[in-house]
């Protein structure tokens, strides 16, 4: 038998051990061998972002980064977004203005826009739609999630 | 997918190593944007995946205006566009690379991986060969630099060889009175691949045009640098005729397929559309650049 | 977002009660479900568009490592074939169900799953899937409704006759069936014409596009139970075909809805759920089967093509004296494309006296297509919006204005069914008519505006609902609606508005098929018209009990009491008066606790009329259309959550411009889907879109206790003809097929340039 790969990484920002093949993905890591089923496929090919994570400081398709080059790196899942039981003004912004329907896309979107806000705090319209064109909705049709962003944004330079 | 084995060497010297040894049944990963789509559809069969992003080489990002630029060949594109200096001085380039995915895509893509991945499509190469960049190759027999215009042989074919792999991409530095463009077109706004595109460079003297370079993606087994198109600007005035010109010869030296991205004519027509306009974006970044 | 005045909680737009969980990750969708043992299950699928199926050898794949057991056609049960079950869509034969389960003796589409595979990781069954042999007899395939239509056609199946209009033919076709529908004398219709217009158009596959593909878990338990948990539309409608599949008793199968990540009308019919369970009897343990994204679009039942001829006659003045319209809707490799449904909605948004009606449902070596939303009205409407702006446009009287002109009204009859109920088609219009989008001028050069309308029936069928009353005045709601947009808060508020409590004080819960009463699917934009109202049934049985409490308590006669907006009181005595809350913390104390239930199956859903206004700018160099504007203005009767009501607009207009813009399956000459992928099956990205504006309307529904409508389908509906009519505005050019991509636009471009 082929032997795992003891892969060590912070995550959401715990140490976590775990075994895996080469051949899976972070993503698959996350969902099937840690637990965490925050961060979804959608389409295994980077074309969909509902699998998005913060890895290394930017946002990536998890489905397109092996487990094993998690090695020593630090990855925020949709899991570590809250803050304990108190949701992000991301998350706040995303419910009150019903910028989800189903709600798949939902995780991978908001670890996008919070990864938005904290990079550029004052986006304008286009500069969220571009940001945020590598993640696919099929419900809303992103008014209100653009608008969810928008006044995430408001709140956070209030606070 | 099949199992594969992962190693991830900290110098060019082990990287090559490795890769020699396995033969065809390794490759090298950068981003992994293109390898690991393409592993799971089974276009390549490997045993190993080599991960050169543990290469202090590979991650090289250094400009100065006199030096010109290095891209090593495993950074990301979001290092590249978001080193203010580096776009302010390449936005040609920076057009390429912005236009590749999207953001997540773009935190790991490499410049070096759209290379080597040598896709018809490519969006980065048009603009490395209008800049005049240079590949530059580590291998079992030492270094060796090769024009990124004669790098790609085929389609997803290059002139890597057994054991080799790319360390680095190098520009030049930016001339005065030059500009650069990419222009792709594509149904989407963004998360696309190009149904046709054109990278073009000017370098203007005193209203005419000096030299130009004209390069065409997605209408031929490799990106397409069509000469005659610059050529037949060399020493014309920078204006509608002189581009309509050029416009036509891209579009005649085009050899696209059709395929469910295009049609043959399509594609044809875009050439035309897209060299003019590039070309007008250029010349225009070229006034702005003296 | 608008709250609207004459109601407490309908009419405002909460936090939905699953946010927490759906903002956070924790959301449990099928994909996602865990349990102990877990083997993991991969399909096995046809190359071949069509293809006699000779021998299958799974020997090599049973014995290679990590693989537990494989299963084909031959481990499907064969009687119960001739029975015809409904998942909500139609009655379907279980032979047809079984064989695109898995395909006995032939392969009729490439991707028909032929065996399935459970290993101890994904990976391993997999790989294993390559393991088994099969050998194959590749056949002639047909690929388009002309092709399979030619009298020498290649057959798919050698004794289907084509059915309808009162007969059977007698020769093998590709023609499933055909039904006429008709109104008045077409023919005289036409003679009383002034301007006539007749076109053709083509319309491509397209797919539903939810995010997350189909999936299930199957336990086939040691007491002969087999439990499913899936991502589905209709766990009661899963229950039974999956029962009769496997020829069970219905009550031997149990059915979990988890959350699910889209659906549209794709997650009714179901592909997994049968071969897991026969993977999970032969290994005892739980099976996990998800579909990848290649899956969900060459095995699953996309919206097929179409082929439609249309011809209006109108007067001089614009008043439309005569219809026509052949709806050729392909079915692909089993009958049913629901050309039914759109022959019944073709022209209902109109009042003319003089229709024919013509459809065809024609076999096709492709997957079996399925609905997606308002299924087969969104190619209708491409067609009818476009002739009509035609006509308009030559009698030079302003789009809307003629279609005001012949608005279908309360009482207006109708080709296939009784006259409209009372609709908000003329509301509808005339709120776009003086909406700020159609009085601004829209200037430059290459910018078009178009117009569309579009209608959307809405069903009943049956809902059941239980609710329990808390100690501390909260309840507790059951219900069997599938939720795929927040609809068990829209349920929740309209109990929680009978009840006078706060929608937050309503903890609703969807149930699984052992735990709440049949409840139809999801779909037919039924769920906050029928659940709703068994919800509020449910909260007028609890209602009555607790007046009869009160009664009790203040040993007073029940008929004198009522409760208002959450207080207990007499009509009789003023001084008596309880708080809901308060009522609830003595119930324990004073009786049995209180459960209402509402069990409905009602008529009279009323259906939703819906118009769209675009703005476009083409680039006629290269036929790019880019989407500038966009108003959407649909009748919901109430909107029960304005919010939740608005997203619904937005979501279904956006997949209405993927589809009139983009999105295709692109078919090679062998009959495989060419783009498989979200790359190149383009839908929309948030930058290909600007805001869209959701107008809502109301013209309350007569029939239904808060005036619902069904709201969720007709948005997707008019903005193909909305955007095709814009195209026309801004380059003059018109295009007859769908997608209309930067190639087509362009062709169109040049072609009217060289007339």
């Amino acid at each position: 038998m082929p032997r795992k790969t003891h892969v060590q990484t912070i995550i959401n920002g715990e140490h976590i051990d775990f075994l895996c093949e080469p051949r899976q993905s972070l993503l698959e890591c996350l969902r099937d061998v840690i637990g965490l089923t925050g961060s979804k496929e959608g389409c295994n090919d980077g074309n969909c972002g509902a699998c998005t994570v913060v890895f290394d400081g930017r946002i990536v398709t998890s489905c397109l980064v092996l487990g094993v080059e998690a090695e020593g790196k630090e990855i925020t899942t949709i899991e570590g977004i809250a803050d304990g039981n108190t949701l992000h003004p991301v998350q706040q912004a995303y419910l009150e203005n019903a910028a989800l329907q189903c709600g798949i896309c939902t995780p991978g979107f908001i670890v996008s826009s919070k990864a938005l806000l904290d990079q550029n705090p004052t986006p304008t319209e286009h500069e969220i739609r571009y940001w945020l064109a590598n993640n696919l909705c099929r419900c809303t049709g992103y008014d209100k999630i653009v608008r969810a962003v928008q006044d995430a944004a408001v709140k956070m330079q209030e606070a | 997918m099949k199992w594969i084995d992962y190693a991830a060497p900290h110098s060019v010297r082990g990287a090559v190593d490795l890769l020699g040894q396995a033969g065809d049944k390794a490759r090298i990963m950068a981003g992994g944007t293109d390898l690991l789509v393409q592993l799971r559809l089974r276009a390549y069969d490997l045993d190993l995946v080599v991960d050169g992003k543990g290469i202090p080489d590979l991650n090289e990002l250094t400009y100065d205006p006199i030096n010109g630029l290095t891209v090593g060949a495993a950074v990301p594109c979001y290092r590249i566009y978001g080193n203010a200096a580096v776009a302010q001085a390449y936005p040609g380039l920076i057009d390429a690379i912005s236009a590749i995915g999207g953001t997540q895509i773009q935190g790991r893509a490499s410049l070096g991986g759209n290379l080597c991945n040598a896709a018809p499509s490519a969006d980065s190469i048009p603009p490395m060969i209008a800049l005049n960049a240079t590949a530059r190759i580590a291998g079992p027999n030492g270094t060796r630099e090769v024009a990124v215009e004669d790098f790609c042989t085929g389609v997803r074919q290059t002139v890597i060889g057994q054991g080799e792999i790319l360390t680095s991409i190098h520009f030049p530095p930016p001339e005065a009175n030059t500009g650069a463009h990419y222009l792709r077109f594509t149904p989407r706004n963004e998360m696309d691949i190009a149904v046709a595109g054109a990278g073009v460079s000017v370098t203007l003297n005193n209203g005419n045009i000096a030299s130009a370079r004209v390069i065409l993606s997605a209408v031929a087994p490799t990106p397409l640098f069509v000469k005659e198109a610059g050529d037949a600007l060399a020493g014309k005035p920078a204006n509608d005729e002189s581009i309509a010109v050029a416009a036509s010869i891209a579009r005649d030296a085009a050899k696209p397929i059709t395929d469910m991205r295009g049609t043959i004519e399509f594609r044809k027509h875009l050439c035309e559309v897209l060299t003019r306009r590039a070309l007008n974006t250029a010349i225009e970044r070229a006034k702005e650049n003296n | 977002m608008p709250a609207t005045t004459e109601f407490d909680v309908v009419g405002t737009s909460p936090i939905r009660h699953d946010g927490a969980d759906k903002v956070t990750g924790r959301a449990v969708f099928g994909p996602d479900f865990q349990s102990a043992g877990l083997l993991h299950g991969k399909m096995l699928r046809s190359p071949h568009a069509h293809a006699r199926i000779k021998s299958i050898d799974t020997a090599k794949a049973k014995a290679a490592p990590g693989v537990y057991a494989v299963v084909t056609a031959n481990d499907l049960p064969s009687n119960g074939g001739d029975r015809l079950v409904d998942l909500g869509i139609g009655p379907i034969r279980v032979e047809f169900l079984r064989n695109n389960i898995l395909a006995r003796e032939k392969v009729l589409y490439k991707g028909h799953a032929v065996a399935g595979v459970a290993a101890i990781s994904a990976h391993a069954a997999e790989e294993a899937l390559a393991l088994i042999d099969i050998e194959y007899e590749a056949l002639p395939s047909v690929m388009t409704i002309s092709e399979a239509m030619k009298p020498d056609a290649p057959l798919l199946y050698d004794n289907l006759k084509t059915s309808g209009l009162g007969e059977a033919s007698d020769k093998p076709s590709n023609v499933a069936s055909r039904l006429r529908l008709s109104l008045g004398d077409a023919g005289n219709g036409f003679e009383d014409a002034d301007v006539i217009v007749e076109r053709e158009f083509d319309t491509s596959a397209v797919h539903q596009g939810y995010i997350e593909p189909h999936n299930c878990t199957a336990l086939w338990n040691t007491d002969g139970r087999l439990h499913i948990w899936a991502s589905t539309q209709g766990a009661f409608g899963a229950r039974t075909a999956v029962a009769w599949i496997l020829d069970l008793p219905v009550s031997q199968v149990k059915v979990t809805p988890l959350e699910i990540g889209g659906g549209f009308g794709g997650k009714t019919a179901l592909y997994l759920d049968p071969v897991a369970a026969l993977l999970s009897k032969q290994t005892g343990q739980p099976v996990k089967m998800v579909m990848t994204r290649q899956e969900a679009f060459e095995g699953t039942g996309p919206t097929l093509g179409s082929h439609i001829k249309v011809k209006i006659g109108a007067t001089q003045e614009g008043a439309i004296t005569a219809a026509q319209a052949s709806l050729a809707y392909e079915a692909g490799g089993f009958p049913g494309s629901l050309v039914t449904i759109p022959a019944m909605s073709v022209f209902v948004a109109y009042d003319i006296p003089n229709v024919t009606i013509d459809g065809f449902d024609v076999l096709t070596n492709k997957p079996k297509t399925e609905p997606y939303r308002a299924p087969g009205a969104t190619n209708a409407a491409f067609a009818v919006e476009s002739v009509v702006d035609d006509i308009a446009d030559r009698l030079g009287i302003d789009p809307i204005e003629f279609r005001l002109r012949n608005a279908a009204k309360e009482g207006t009859p109708r080709a296939e069914s009784p006259p409209h109920a009372l609709i908000g088609g003329v509301e509808v219009l005339e709120a776009m008519k003086h909406h700020p989008h159609y009085t601004t001028p829209l200037e430059g050069p290459n910018r078009g505006r178009g117009v569309a309308v579009g209608f959307s029936g809405s069903i009943g069928f049956h809902s059941s609902c239980t609710i329990t009353v808390n100690a501390d005045g909260t309840v507790a709601l059951v219900e069997g609606s599938s939720d795929l947009s927040g609809s068990r808060t829209t349920v929740a508020m309209q109990a929680a508005e009978v009840l006078g409590i706060p929608a937050e004080d309503v903890h609703p819960s969807v149930g699984d098929t052992d735990s709440v009463g049949f409840t139809f699917l999801t779909g037919g934009s039924r769920t906050t018209f029928a659940t709703g109202w068994a919800a509020y049934e449910a909260a007028q049985d609890v209602a009555r009990q607790m007046i009869a409490r009160a009664a009790l308590i203040w040993d007073v006669n029940a008929d004198a009491l009522k409760l208002e907006h959450g207080v207990f009181m007499s009509t009789a005595d003023p001084e008596l008066r309880m708080t809901f809350k308060k009522l609830a913390d003595q119930i324990e104390a004073t009786g049995e606790t209180v459960i209402g239930r509402g069990l409905v199956n009602p008529s009279g859903a009323g259906g939703s009329f819906i118009g769209d206004i675009v703005d476009v700018e083409v680039d006629p160099e290269t036929g790019k259309v880019d989407i500038l504007r966009f108003t959407a203005v649909q009748d919901v009767g109430k909107a029960v959550h304005p919010g939740q009501v608005e997203g619904q607009i937005q979501g279904g207009t956006t997949q209405g411009i993927g589809w009139a813009l983009n999105e295709e399956y692109f078919m090679t000459d062998d009959g495989r889907m060419a783009n498989p992928t979200l790359l190149d099956y383009r839908m929309p990205t948030s930058l290909d879109l600007p805001m869209i504006d959701a107008v809502i309307v109301e013209v309350p529904n007569p029939a239904h206790p808060f005036g619902v409508r069904g709201v969720g389908e007709a948005s997707i509906v008019p903005p193909a003809g909305a955007i095709a009519n814009a195209i026309h505005n801004a380059v003059g050019a018109r295009v007859g097929e769908l997608p209309m991509k930067p190639t087509t636009v362009a062709k169109a471009i040049w072609d009217k340039s060289n007339e």
